[in-house]
């Protein structure tokens, strides 16, 4: 097969793999008798036109990058974590024992300490898979899964039996304190403006007390940590010693061995770092967004995460790219269930397609692409 | 020179069996094949010859339909044919058996050969056609193979008979062969040799693709020699000798011997006790080795191919664990402990350039950058600080290797899998020669290695040896161990058979001790 020019194996295959799956998702939306332009335009409009979808889209994003780097790094040690939703959700726990139980004088110093839990939980929930691979040559990829649902049932008996208020009905735990609210991106200063309530006249709206009115949406500043996360992670893979032997670990066992790089040590370390990842994902949607703990709080982001870093190439940078574009799919797709009659679930199958045309059906683009850029015969 | 015949000169009336004219293939700015032309007799067997990287794997490609020239043509049999795929070259009658074999690993003999030639939905009928074809052919050609063998039981030898078979089947009367002894004993490669001949004899036409110059003398008609994407010459075997032929290789006279003064033993490095490694099978495959080797001295280690002399390498260099004693320098190591492991022989002074460099001593998808630190990445001068790596001077680092070891192309950022396999040999050889070990363990020092660059690499153990260092080498070619070592000692079945001095041995002395017989364990 021909190598394909860089720019053509980073920008053009994805987009033409969107194009593929956008073009069968418009054929779904005929048989149902919609139209898929205004489809694209509600979901466009609704993610990505206003400040106010972004506030979505980039909610969603964010804990797709965490999830998309959590599978990344164990990917470049060749260990397939399955588990980042479950680690994500024990992370919550973290994030809500955390937030529930010490008194924090200010949302600064609760990040750092709901962010030191989190990452610890998640660590220690995809710690026991990393052993039983390590020591026991148990297949990660069954582990993680069936810890998947070890962690949803652990999590509905202890929010049930121990978070629950007395008397409440519903399977979550008390709302944390005020002083652990993270600033969400309306409260933010330089880009709260965007997101001011007009009135039909263009004034700004205010409320009784006379302050201006917000749109309120759920992104907040774990945003910019998932973007630090994405340098960080970088940073460890491609600049450190413990990354260098990641890679060489995932990319050769053997090799590794020769070079005296300890494969139990590996695993281990990269099953911590990922599950942690996958836990800090927890700082956005439990901290950031409920202020409490639910029941299946990372509402399936663990699996997306697998999507995000097989599209981003398990680079960090087109992780990103890829969780902002799962972001969209959301955030679109709740446009949708809102404005249209296109039902919400659509977006399942708009994702679906996503992924089975950037990540199955990946060498067949490639393949046509390699036909189009093969060297031209003399 | 003498010999040599004109490309393109009109001979007799009789088409040949192949014909390129004029054959151009460039990759991008690289010249792979720049207007080559030979001709195959029938019935004969051609060699081609060149170094790693000189165009022979491209020029056999373009015949086997896996590239299109970019100019030039194909005449098989006089008619002027094209290749635009595989599938054409099997109708053209032309048979390809690869230096890596195309077989799939579970299936048997007889499942291997009739995929994809299948005669219809249903195997039966396949099958036992495929059965009765492959008889005739085993008594023709001296080619048995147990047709319901699974191929992955098979030794390297058999499962290359069954690619040979395949092509048969498949009625090739051309049969290209791609450095087809590289993996081979001795013994399995007198015996291609033989089935080679036989084929010949019926009529088919056979294409050797080697660097090995004894092979070419041996086997050929026929050879022809290519440096750089070109054909430098064409000449009748029986009237061209090695040196001539290395000559017209490596562009610069070559020295086929290794050129070396009398070793100057000094203490003792390394000392080797009773020492045993049993596999996960529960196969004990070192049965009490015992051996030394001193400062300034080269030890050969002589033998087939799976007497447990790979054992012996993993088990110095940490990859493998066993029980016995191995002393470093006087220090005895742990052999099954927290430091049995590469990192802790390293700091013993032991440097490892593995037998199988593509599997242990590189890894393919790394940069050859990140390459000259793999097993030294705790080394001080890589760290840029307590937290980073410091990338700039693992690039400074080997571009420097790079330029004192030759290799080519000199791009630390290209992946150690684009390297051909002597200048990958190169980059481990560097990494672990300029380490400065008191020991050096290395196996297979040249194996797929051309002869440029074997040359290269025995004057670096040689150079190695004389500033008073230990090398303990292994090799399944008799040629490198007699001439290389200053001690050779003969391993067969996990034991080491006796010690002779390469001066006074000869290769039959040696290959009676490699088969297990006429040896004595005590001097």
């Amino acid at each position: 097969m021909t190598k394909l020019p860089t720019w053509a194996d980073v920008v053009l295959v994805p987009v033409i793999s969107l194009i593929l799956a956008a073009l069968v998702s418009a054929v779904v939306l005929l048989a149902i008798g919609q139209d898929p332009m205004q489809a694209l335009s509600v979901m466009v409009n609704g993610a990505i036109m206003t400040p106010y979808g972004w506030g979505y889209t980039l909610y969603y994003a964010t804990s797709f990058i965490f999830t998309g780097l959590s599978v990344t790094v164990a990917y470049h040690a060749g260990l397939f974590n399955i588990g980042s939703e479950g680690q994500a959700q024990i992370g919550g726990l973290g994030v809500a024992l955390c937030c529930l139980f010490l008194p924090w004088p200010h949302w600064t110093l609760a990040l750092v300490g709901a962010m030191l839990a989190a990452s610890a939980f998640g660590a220690a929930w995809a710690a026991i898979p990393a052993y039983l691979q390590a020591k026991r040559g148990s297949h990660i990829v069954i582990t993680t899964i069936m810890f998947n649902y070890i962690a949803a049932a652990l999590m509905i008996y202890i929010l049930v039996d121990f978070l629950r208020p007395t008397g409440s009905m519903d399977p979550a735990s008390a709302r944390f304190a005020a002083t652990t609210a993270l600033p969400k991106f309306h409260e933010l200063p330089l880009i709260s403006d965007l997101f001011l309530r007009y009135t039909a006249e263009g004034a700004v709206r205010l409320d009784p007390q006379g302050n201006p009115m917000y749109q309120k949406v759920p992104a907040n500043i774990s945003f910019f940590l998932a973007l630090l996360a994405c340098v960080a992670v970088w940073v460890l893979l491609w600049h450190t010693r413990l990354g260098y032997m990641i890679r060489a670990f995932g990319k050769s066992d053997k090799a590794a061995r020769y070079a005296g790089i300890s494969a139990v040590k590996i695993t281990m370390i990269t099953m911590l770092i990922s599950g942690g990842l996958a836990g800090l994902m927890a700082i956005n949607n439990v901290m950031g967004q409920a202020g409490r703990l639910l029941q299946n709080s990372a509402e399936g982001a663990g699996f997306i995460g697998i999507a995000v870093a097989l599209m981003g190439r398990n680079h960090p940078l087109g992780v990103v790219m890829a969780a902002i574009l799962f972001g969209f799919l959301y955030q679109g797709g709740a446009a949708l269930g809102l404005e249209t009659t296109i039902p919400m679930e659509l977006r399942i199958v708009v994702q679906g397609l996503v992924i089975l045309f950037t990540g199955a059906l990946d060498h067949m683009v490639r393949m046509m692409l390699g036909l189009v850029f093969r060297p031209r015969q003399a | 020179m003498a010999g040599a015949i004109e490309p393109g000169r009109q001979v007799s009336a009789a088409p040949f069996a192949i014909e390129l004219k004029g054959i151009s293939k460039a990759f991008g700015p690289v010249q792979a094949n720049k207007d080559i032309s030979i001709q195959v007799a029938k019935g004969s067997i051609h060699g081609i010859i060149g170094e790693n990287g000189a165009g022979k794997s491209t020029l056999m490609s373009i015949l086997y339909g896996f590239y299109k020239a970019d100019s030039g043509e194909i005449l098989i049999d006089g008619q002027a044919t094209s290749i635009p795929d595989s599938q054409s070259a099997i109708r053209a009658g032309i048979g390809m058996v690869f230096q890596h074999f195309k077989l799939v690993q579970n299936f048997t003999v007889l499942e291997n050969i009739i995929l994809g030639a299948e005669d219809g939905a249903l195997l039966a009928p396949s099958i036992s056609k495929a059965r009765k074809t492959l008889a005739e052919l085993a008594r023709e050609y001296e080619l048995d193979v147990d047709p319901d063998a699974v191929i992955e039981d098979l030794s390297v030898g058999h499962q290359q008979r069954v690619e040979i078979l395949k092509a048969l089947y498949r009625q090739a009367n051309i049969l290209i062969l791609d450095e087809p002894t590289g993996v081979l004993t001795p013994a399995e490669a007198d015996h291609l040799f033989r089935i080679l001949r036989g084929l010949k004899d019926q009529g088919k036409t056979i294409i050797l693709i080697t660097h090995k110059l004894r092979e070419i003398m041996e086997i050929t008609d026929t050879v022809s020699v290519m440096r750089r994407g070109q054909m430098t010459a064409t000449v009748k075997t029986a009237e061209t000798n090695p040196e001539q032929l290395a000559e017209l290789m490596v562009g610069r006279k070559v020295l086929l011997r290794v050129d070396k003064t009398p070793a100057q033993p000094g203490r003792t490095i390394l000392e080797v006790e009773n020492l045993r490694v049993t596999d996960e099978q529960g196969v004990e495959r070192l049965r009490g080795v015992n051996l030394q080797i001193r400062a300034g001295e080269i030890l050969g280690i002589a033998g087939v191919a799976g007497n447990g002399q790979s054992e012996l390498l993993e088990v110095l260099g940490g990859i493998e664990r066993g029980t016995g004693t191995i002393r470093m320098n006087g220090v005895e190591l742990d052999l099954s402990g927290r430091h049995s492991d590469g990192q802790s022989r390293r700091a013993d002074g032991i440097a490892h350039v593995p037998e199988d460099r593509q599997v242990l001593g590189l890894i393919m998808d790394f940069a050859a950058w990140e390459n000259v630190a793999f097993g030294y990445h705790h080394a001080p001068e890589f760290q840029k600080n307590a937290l980073l790596m410091d990338n700039a001077a693992l690039r400074a680092d080997c571009e420097a290797k790079m330029a004192r070891f030759d290799v080519r192309p000199p791009i630390p950022s290209l992946a150690a899998k684009n390297f051909s396999g002597g200048n990958q040999q190169k980059i481990v050889v560097a990494r672990e020669i300029e380490r400065n070990p008191d020991l050096l363990l290395i196996g297979q020092p040249t194996r797929g290695v051309d002869i440029g660059a074997i040359e290269f690499i025995h004057k670096q153990i040689v150079a190695l040896r004389d500033a008073g260092k230990a090398v303990l080498l292994v090799s399944v070619e008799l040629d490198e161990i007699m001439s290389l070592s200053d001690r050779v000692a003969v391993m067969f079945d996990g034991r080491i058979m006796g010690e002779r001095d390469p001066a006074t041995t000869d290769e039959r002395e040696l290959g009676l001790m490699m088969a297990g017989i006429a040896g004595e364990s005590a001097q």
